[in-house]
């Protein structure tokens, strides 16, 4: 693994003194050489096994690294970062499980609830309407034309508040919120309230009384669908309509490696805004990748080793003065872990755009044995025909070798299993993608949803906030969206009031001189 | 030399009596000027305020009639002949300057060691 050999630099440099360095360098080049050529020998497989991800998600003990596909065995696993990620592994599988379950029942109760009373509210006005023929059909007036007339109108309305109700309600929710939506509960009640006060006046006064004036029941019923569909707008404008105007900035950071995004909200309450910063998280932000953490700790552990605190001025043994006294004296060591670090990033940059380079190179070079069979070849060699998947098989292990190198330097091996790289080349084939193309999802590494499911690494998310999530955002509110392996840190800033004012300038207006500087002898 | 719009300029001058030369047709004074309300004031070398319009001498002529009568580099011309020469385009100053009938002009001067050679003799 690359990571041993990064260190086994280390032994080199401390030793020795800056005049030597050249010469060193060269010793490892030659002895990293050696050392590739002798794993190189056990690595060609021509046939393609049926591959697993590196990473397991279904097995439990998730710390044998199963390898062979790729036909390396690794020499040495450095502890931290391959368990972590396993632990990491079971945890999350525990925790999904258990939330699927307790998610569900919530969803769907609310979602009947919704319905149920979704219901209830429409066949109220047909109700209405019926009733009166049930109850007292003999007493009741008969309907004239301008009755009948709204009738089309009671049912039209009726269509339309259908259809309304279906594209903004009837959508399948997004999310499991923390806490209730202000403005869904504030409607529900709304609409509850008001469909109450006019069953209530329907009953005391239509149905005690058995009123005969049956063009009257018909514009009360009118009435109703009318004041259903104003409701409905209300709805389209509390919950879409309010928020789109931006007017807060938000700035989200990564806790793990500060990988930071701005993004622009309106008036959204916190719960609200922290769905939206989720859900364009996923496509923003780089994949979180834990094998790049694990440097900066041990630098900082190394600096501060090799110092201990003696009490020399007899007992009286204070923690703080200790704490203390190790941080000045760190502080005040002259180390050269800086120089450690630029020496190591200029060398990882080097190894880095190398392996980049012969990694172009190979994979050019086997996108140049297939190309796309024209419809003269058909006749020619009907034996050699390939469907994109075998030849995908066929070119793969050309560049096999050099996509591996590449990825372990990078530290993204984990995030790519054998079978995603032989999908993905299948299916770049199909599409008459480039080499460069092809190479696009490896040399840079992408947003979360372009991996696997299991490497989306959270779904479970926990809002960590001062102010209740209900309430809106407001200038200088914070909160942190903490999930398994990192957090995220969102910082509010409100968008100024800008003021704009306007100038004109005729085209005309726009005239030059010549700067003149003559001098003249006389 | 600085100058504030409305008031009147003051400078401590010095007189200079250049007789013309005949040189063929013409007569010929032996430096040359630059500077002009028409002209750019930025890139005058000499002026100590980049915005002064005023004509300037850059060039002497070795042995010409200026440098007889003392006339130096850099020295900003007030008065030609009684004609002001603070405020005139460049062309205008010419003009003053070569007229055919004159065969002396009388110019009014003004440089910085001027003005700090009365400072100091005040300070005495």
């Amino acid at each position: 693994m690359d990571t041993e050999s990064t260190y086994s630099e280390y032994s080199h440099y401390s030793g020795r003194s800056r005049g030597s360095h050249r010469p060193g360098e060269r010793n490892k080049e030659r002895h990293k050489s050696r050392s590739k050529d002798s794993r190189s020998e056990k690595s060609v497989t021509i046939k393609a096994p049926p591959a697993e991800p590196l990473l397991g998600d279904e097995s439990t003990h998730g710390e044998e690294v199963q390898d062979d596909n790729w036909g390396e065995t690794t020499t040495a696993v450095t502890g931290t970062s391959e368990h972590s990620i396993s632990q990491e592994d079971i945890v999350r599988i525990t925790k999904d499980m258990e939330d699927s379950v307790g998610l569900d029942c919530k969803r769907y109760l609310g979602l009947t609830v919704a319905a149920v009373l979704g219901l209830l509210v429409f066949l109220t006005p047909i109700a209405f309407l019926i009733l009166p023929h049930v109850l007292w059909p003999d007493k009741l007036k008969s309907c004239g034309t301008a009755c009948e007339g709204l009738f089309i109108s009671v049912a039209f309305k009726l269509l339309i508040l259908l259809l309304g109700a279906w594209a903004l309600f009837f959508r399948t929710p997004r999310a499991d919120m923390p806490r209730v939506f202000v403005f869904r509960a504030l409607l529900l009640v709304l609409v509850l309230l008001f469909v109450v006060s006019y069953w209530l006046f329907y009953g005391v006064r239509i149905l005690d009384s058995q009123d005969e004036n049956y063009q009257g029941i018909v514009q009360y019923a009118v009435s109703l669908v009318d004041a259903l569909l104003f409701i409905h707008y209300l709805a389209i404008v509390l919950l879409e309509l309010r928020q789109l105007q931006p007017t807060f900035s938000l700035k989200v950071i990564r806790s793990t490696d500060g990988e930071a995004g701005f993004y622009n909200l309106g008036h959204l309450s916190i719960q609200r805004a922290a769905l939206v910063i989720l859900e364009n998280y996923y496509r923003d932000f780089p994949v979180h990748n834990p094998a790049l953490l694990t440097a900066a700790k041990s630098r900082a552990a190394k600096h501060m080793a090799g110092l201990k605190v003696y009490n020399v001025d007899g007992p009286g043994n204070n923690a703080t003065s200790q704490s203390r006294a190790m941080i000045a004296a760190a502080a005040r060591r002259r180390d050269s872990s800086h120089n450690e670090l630029y020496y190591e990033e200029a060398d990882h940059d080097r190894r880095v755009r190398k392996r980049k380079a012969r990694l172009v190179v190979a994979v050019e070079e086997a996108f140049t044995h297939i190309k796309r069979m024209q419809e003269e070849d058909q006749k020619k060699a009907p034996g050699e025909v390939m469907d994109p998947r075998e030849a995908a098989q066929a070119i793969f292990p050309s560049m096999a070798r050099a996509l591996q190198k590449y990825l372990r330097t990078t530290r993204q091996q984990h995030c790519h299993s054998m079978e995603s790289i032989q999908q993905h080349l299948a299916f770049c084939i199909t599409n008459n993608m480039t080499p460069k193309a092809f190479l696009e999802s490896y040399l840079n590494p992408g947003p979360t949803l372009q991996y696997n499911k299991d490497r989306w690494l959270a779904r479970h998310w926990t809002l960590v906030s001062e102010e209740a999530v209900t309430s809106g955002l407001k200038d200088g509110s914070i909160f942190v969206l903490k999930c398994v392996d990192f957090s995220l840190v969102v910082t509010t800033r409100k968008i100024p009031f800008i003021k704009l004012s306007e100038e004109f300038i005729d085209p005309k207006s726009h005239k030059f001189v010549l700067r003149l500087q003559s001098e003249t002898s006389v | 030399m600085s100058y504030i719009p409305g008031q009147p300029v003051t400078a401590v001058v010095q007189r200079i009596e250049i007789h013309k030369l005949r040189h063929g047709d013409n007569l010929i004074l032996g430096f040359s000027i630059g500077g002009g309300i028409d002209q750019d004031p930025g890139q005058n070398p000499y002026s100590e305020d980049k915005t002064d319009k005023g004509i300037y001498v850059t060039r002497v002529s070795e042995g010409g009639p200026a440098e007889v009568a003392g006339l130096m580099i850099g020295d900003k011309i007030m008065q030609v002949n009684g004609w002001d020469m603070t405020m005139v385009t460049h062309d205008q100053a010419r003009k003053r300057l070569t007229k055919k009938n004159e065969d002396i002009v009388r110019l009014l001067v003004t440089r910085k060691s001027l003005e700090n050679a009365v400072r100091h003799s005040m300070l005495q």
